[in-house]
């Protein structure tokens, strides 16, 4: 029988990711795939990043994973959303080449080293005592692993629907894994049930895009990746249309046959990217949506119109696309449709994102709960890392809410559920000052190195890049100037006397880097990465100072550890309520049993005492 | 749990004694002392016996099922007869249980508080109810125990909520369909809540005097009589009188309800240029002691010559009525009680008309976090104005404003300050 030490199940977002960061902890690595070719496939909207979502590209990067390297080879229209707010709410996003994406991604998960492709349908999986032991294919093969990280995104128990035509399966072509749900099944998982839509794609060269809006791409691109100086693939734009009051008519006249609202769909949908049939419905005082008409590839016609999913029947779907300005004569390549879908209540789930019931088996992506690519990669990069470290009994990787939104997105996970598609948001993000796009590097990188899931490369270019930044912040706080100095420079400053450093300088909104630079002769190379930098921190360098106390308090509470087998049962001054709460959720320290719903300050304060004393007698 | 007890009534020799059962065994417990129970809310008499079936007392019992009581949780009431012996034998029979155990200082109301029965503030109203002596004091303790300070700031917490959606939505949904300029909305709500804040920040201190009490300090030179018009005023002897000018050195102080309001009349050292080194620091305390106080009576023949700042509201009155031709103005006499009336009237019509201002928050610690709370969003509301690219700072300081609206009413951030609230509550409340 075969061995490995991880096996992935999967060969999506999350799959790939986690293959990648379990390979490069140098254990030996199965990805098994129906096929192939569906390595790396998009099969929403044909981008990458967005707010919060580029952020946890830039963090999944930071840890040496690989979908911010090849979201940059594929990239064909970067632009850094809210550019004109404040660097802590700017993500970085970008227009994919679909077809190089995929390629990009089989390219670098066969020059993984220790990482194998395994064609081939799961359709059990292997136990012993009780833990998971490998998985069983579809020809009767069987794979012994040490851990196995199950991706399988929306299969469990799809469903596709079309209008009122619907039928089984995952992606449309794909067959739902029926064999594998039973086996979950028995693992008495609490379950439940959530959709997402897709809109119709569209034959671009039947769109008229005469006098449609254009939107470029920025002037200066935002890669993804710490380690891409520039796109590579040729850049496009993208068309901007809106719906009309027709489009919306068509639409409010066809409600009952739509899946959705004729009561075909019991899952919950998300509420931030809804079908246009609940923006007609919910929104019904406003005349017109955007629709953005996204390339999925160079090469390719077909245009993805994103703001007009929709699970109506094909003959509505044509009716109300032609109604929309440049879209008159639109060819419908595949109807828009639904897909409902289980998901795995993600309460069950350590932090390591391993199952607190079944030993020995992880899982990540869609099948938690979440929705997009990148929440998905995220979490099987967090899965991938911990599965390779237990397999060589090395301690886990926690990501906390202090240092990233993957820390952030798994503890909402764990602690909290789900209750609609979850999708990472800066806003979800408490420390959201501290977690920038521009310094996930250094709040990650240097915990990526100490494990050695980090390439030579990136070391030294990291290395590198800390150590000029310590060199520029030192220079810059070495020399203190007057008011006056400043309005040497055309900048204005109230004249009271204070000498300033040049780090007290960039905190004043007015006064960036390129200002000041004549003071500081040796700083005139500086490279703008690093200059970015300095400005952000010398910008929020108050809040940051005031943030930082939160989040000691945080880790504080982090470091009070609960013991896997704590009774809650006999703790003085404990609600029966809150008792059962705690017992059913385990949580792993103190910090995470805060945020319980229900949780007291004062029965925090009970549990924390119990804590310390239980730890004073271990150690007596 | 444990299941806890103590007794509920002060202790000593009184009518009625009550002793509190509280926890999930103490039905159970009590069922052993006294047979089965009345019906939760129907109170029963029942005999309590001991180990040997002996007779503890004859007793009233009343239960209440969880969570409706209020710890939330299981109660039993014993109502004794309010004897010192047969209390002690009560809780020493309760002791002898292993699974109950006398309860610490406040325990019943942190259980209130833990079983979400009452909020932080609601806490605190409860302790100032119970110490409350004058009927202002009272009044506005049951508004604290209601939940009024909780109520209001749910509602700024609406609002604030709001407020920061609309900017998280700007921030967060910049592709997508929402409204492009939400400062105006933004700017409306938190104008109203920091106005409103800034009320009840205004009005702590008239709450804060309610509670702990006003300070009314008798001023004026030597020997025109201060003391005797405090020994008046108190209805005892509470300073010694007599004719040597400079007799008061120390600041004496009698507490007095004076119509609902509790009041603490100040008799300070006569006022004037002395050689004497303990003479003159009493001088220098009485003047600063009542430039604090809220409220100064002048004692003075002459209106010219006033002994220290005369503030709005601030009495002059004669002294040594007595001595004064009849229909002299407004004058008093501490030896025969002549204006003693009408200047308590004063007083009191003074010291009235500022207490109406009176605010929500009574406590130091309510106060700071509403001045938190103030701060953060007079700072977001300025930055708010420069425009979106301030957004993300704007949002972070809305974020500390919540947090200090939740830790007013206890809902994170207390650790530090239960335990000095609950410090303050003697055991069985």
């Amino acid at each position: 029988m075969k061995h490995f030490d991880v096996i992935v199940i999967g060969g999506g977002h999350a799959g790939t990711e986690a293959a990648h960061a379990s390979a490069r902890l140098g254990v030996k690595t199965a990805l098994v795939t129906m096929r192939r070719r569906d390595i790396g496939v998009m099969s929403c909207n044909p981008a990458i990043g967005g707010l919060g979502k580029g952020h946890l590209v830039r963090e999944i990067d930071a840890m040496d994973g690989v979908m911010g390297r090849v979201a940059d080879k594929a990239g064909i229209q970067f632009r850094l959303l809210n550019r004109r707010k404040g660097p802590a709410v700017q993500g970085p996003r970008a227009q994919c080449d679909r077809k190089i994406y995929q390629r990009e991604m089989l390219a670098e998960t066969e020059q993984q080293k220790n990482l194998s492709i395994v064609e081939g349908e799961v359709v059990d999986l292997l136990m012993e005592s009780g833990s998971v032991s490998g998985v069983e294919l579809a020809d009767g093969e069987r794979i012994q692993s040490g851990a196995v990280i199950l991706t399988s995104g929306t299969f469990l128990r799809g469903v596709i629907h079309i209008g009122d035509v619907s039928h089984s399966g995952g992606r449309i072509g794909d067959d739902s894994s029926e064999r594998l749900a039973n086996r979950l099944d028995g693992f008495d998982l609490k379950l439940g049930r959530l959709k997402t839509g897709t809109p119709p794609r569209l034959d671009g060269r039947t769109i008229n895009w005469e006098g449609l809006q254009t939107q470029p791409g920025d002037d200066e691109p935002t890669m993804f990746s710490f380690l891409s100086a520039k796109p590579t693939a040729r850049q496009v734009s993208c068309g901007i249309t809106h719906t009309n009051e027709k489009t919306h008519d068509i639409i409010r006249n066809n409600l009952a046959r739509s899946a959705m609202y004729g009561g075909h769909i019991d899952g919950v949908g998300p509420r931030y990217c809804p079908s246009i049939e609940d923006k007609v419905v919910r929104f019904s005082e406003k005349t017109s949506h955007q629709i953005f008409l996204e390339p999925e590839g160079l090469d390719d016609f077909t245009i993805y119109p994103n703001g007009i999913s929709t699970s109506l029947p094909i003959d509505v779907q044509n009716d109300y696309v032609h109604s929309i300005n440049g879209l008159e004569n639109a060819e419908i390549l595949q109807p828009g449709y639904a897909i409902e879908y289980d998901y795995v209540d993600p309460r069950g789930l350590k932090a390591t994102l391993e199952l607190k019931s079944v030993p020995n088996l992880y899982l990540a992506g869609q099948i938690n709960g979440t929705t997009g690519y990148e929440e998905a990669a995220a979490q099987g990069l967090v899965a991938g890392l911990n599965a390779a470290l237990s397999s060589k009994s090395e301690p886990e990787l926690l990501f906390s809410r202090s240092n990233s939104y993957i820390g952030v997105m798994v503890d909402d996970l764990v602690t909290r559920g789900v209750s609609e598609p979850y999708r990472m948001f800066t806003s979800r993000a408490e420390f959201r000052l501290s977690l920038r796009a521009d310094n996930a590097d250094q709040r990650l990188t240097p915990g990526a190195m100490g494990i050695g899931c980090v390439s030579e490369e990136r070391q030294a270019s990291f290395l590198a890049k800390i150590s000029e930044l310590e060199r520029v912040k030192t220079i810059l706080g070495s020399l203190t100037f007057t008011s006056k100095d400043v309005a040497d420079l055309g900048m204005k400053l109230s004249k009271d006397g204070a000498r300033r450093t040049g780090l007290e300088l960039l905190s004043f909104p007015d006064i960036d880097f390129q200002t000041i630079c004549p003071l500081f002769p040796t700083l005139a190379e500086t490279t703008s990465m690093i200059r970015k930098q300095v400005e952000c921190d010398a910008l929020y360098a108050n809040y940051l100072q005031r943030q930082q106390r939160d989040i000691d308090a945080l880790r504080k509470d982090e470091s009070h550890v609960i013991p896997d087998d704590f009774q809650y049962d006999n703790l003085g001054g404990l609600s029966n309520e809150l008792k059962m709460k705690l017992s059913k959720a385990k949580p792993a320290n103190l910090a995470q049993a805060s945020r319980l719903d229900g949780m007291t300050p004062a029965a925090l304060t009970i549990l924390l005492t119990r804590l310390r004393s239980t730890k004073g007698r271990l150690q007596a | 749990m444990d299941t806890v007890f103590a007794q509920a009534t002060a202790s000593g020799r009184a009518g009625v004694a009550v002793i509190r059962l509280s926890g999930p065994d103490a039905h159970e417990i009590a069922t052993v002392l006294c047979g089965d129970l009345p019906k939760p809310r129907q109170s029963s008499i029942r005999r309590i016996v001991d180990h040997d079936g002996s007779i503890l007392d004859q007793a009233l019992i009343l239960c209440f099922s969880a969570p409706n009581s209020f710890t939330g949780e299981d109660v039993v009431e014993f109502h004794l007869h309010g004897s010192i012996a047969v209390v002690r034998a009560v809780l020493r029979r309760l002791g002898d249980f292993s699974n109950a155990r006398l309860a610490e200082p406040g325990e019943f109301s942190r259980r209130a508080l833990e079983n979400g029965q009452l909020d932080l503030a609601q806490i605190e109203g409860l302790g100032d109810l119970i110490e409350a002596e004058t009927e202002a004091q009272r009044k506005q303790a049951l508004q604290g125990l209601a939940g009024k300070l909780g109520e209001r700031v749910g509602l700024w917490r609406v609002n604030l909520i709001r407020a920061a959606a609309l900017l998280e939505a700007t921030i967060d949904f910049v592709d997508e369909d929402v409204p492009v300029d939400v400062s105006p909305e933004v700017v409306l709500l938190v104008r109203d809540v920091l106005n409103s804040i800034r009320l009840e920040i205004d009005g702590y201190q008239m709450a804060e005097r309610i509670r702990a009490g006003f300070e009314v300090a008798i001023v004026g030179a030597p020997n025109v009589g201060k003391s005797t018009l405090l020994n008046a005023l108190a209805g005892r002897d509470a300073a010694i009188t007599s004719e040597v000018a400079g007799t008061t050195r120390d600041v004496i102080e009698v507490r007095m309800d004076l119509g609902g309001l509790p009041v603490t009349i100040l008799d300070t050292a006569g006022i004037r240029v002395s050689v004497d080194p303990v003479e003159s620091m009493g001088i220098e305390r009485a003047i600063s002691r009542a430039r604090a106080a809220d409220l100064r009576v002048f004692l003075t023949e002459d209106e010219s010559v006033l002994v220290t700042d005369v503030m709005p509201d601030d009495i002059i009155v004669l002294p040594k009525a007595d001595t004064l031709p009849e229909g002299s103005k407004t004058c008093v006499s501490g030896l025969t009680g002549q204006g003693v009336p009408e200047l308590l009237q004063q007083m009191e019509a003074v010291l009235k008309e500022r207490s109406q201002s009176a605010g929500l928050a009574t406590h130091e610690r309510q106060r700071v976090c509403l001045v938190r709370a103030a701060d953060g969003l007079d700072r977001g509301s300025r930055l708010l104005s420069q425009g979106p690219e301030k957004y993300d700072i704007v949002a972070e300081e809305f974020r500390q404003v919540t947090r200090a609206l939740e830790s007013l009413i206890g809902r994170v951030d207390v650790e530090d300050f239960l335990d000095e609230i609950f410090a303050n509550f003697c055991v069985g409340k």
